[in-house]
């Protein structure tokens, strides 16, 4: 999953998640069955699994841009130069 | 979001969050129910009165209880715990409570209910006070959720009275 489709992926999760939760509870509570709250929350739990978890091509659309090998050897990594430690002797 | 793991990993512990926050709502919404709970107690007739062995008084009574239950039922209810106590004052302490009858209510179709019985915990004293003793019958109840907080009330029943002398 590329980053874009990461990002999507979190919002998408909380959002489903917390809509569940608040129509669970709405109509739960107005048809006074407890059962019917689980029952739709669940649904809304297995609903969010299955948009959000797999690997779904919507969610690579913009996909990173990897250099080619020769383009890299080109432009070498820099180098980081350690400067020698000076040693302290106590007196 | 990287991975099925991770992702997986994050739904499930938000939607337990969510689910958390889920039952204490179920919970805070039993605070707007109404209640309106109503019963009656009835001493039919005293069937013995005897001060046992050990020197304590027992008494066994035939209890008629009327009770209409049925408004603590909310949608958050599993089921209502009953019990009628009868509740004097000695010398030696300010509160004595003796459980005599108690009954589980599943379902708020059997909370309107009319027995008639003779008590089903027996009432013994601590000691030989109970002669001419004034005392109250309390229909105890709570309210067991499916989840969240337990609420307990009473109805406080005054003015029943044992006999001065033993039968």
């Amino acid at each position: 999953m590329d980053w874009q489709g990461q990002k999507r992926v979190e919002q998408l999760m909380q959002i489903l998640l917390v809509i569940s939760g608040v129509v669970a509870v709405v109509v739960g509570y107005t048809t006074e069955s407890f059962r019917t709250m689980m029952l739709i929350y669940a649904g809304g739990v297995v609903l969010t699994t299955l948009v959000t978890v797999p690997n779904w091509p919507f969610y690579n659309l913009h996909p990173l841009k990897w250099l080619d090998p020769s383009e890299a050897e080109k432009h070498p990594k820099p180098q980081v130069v350690v400067a020698p430690k000076k040693k302290f002797s106590k007196k | 979001m990287h991975s099925f793991g991770y992702r997986a990993n994050a739904l499930l512990t938000f939607a337990v969050t969510i689910l958390a926050f889920i039952c204490a709502i179920a919970s805070f919404s039993d605070n707007f129910s109404n209640q309106t709970p109503s019963a009656q107690i009835q001493i039919l007739n005293i069937n013995w009165f005897q001060k046992q062995p050990h020197g304590n008084d027992e008494v066994s009574l035939t209890l008629n209880i009327t009770a209409d239950l049925q408004s603590l039922f909310t949608w958050n209810t599993k089921q209502v715990f009953a019990f009628v106590a009868a509740e004097y004052e000695t010398s030696k302490n300010a509160l004595n409570q003796v459980s005599l009858w108690d009954a589980i209510i599943p379902e708020k179709e059997h909370a309107k209910f009319w027995i008639q019985i003779s008590n089903k915990y027996r009432f013994i004293d601590q000691g030989h006070n109970l002669r001419g003793k004034d005392f109250n019958l309390t229909l105890h109840w709570h309210v067991m959720p499916k989840t969240g907080k337990m609420f307990a009330d009473k109805i406080v029943m005054s003015g029943y009275r044992l006999p001065n002398t033993y039968r």
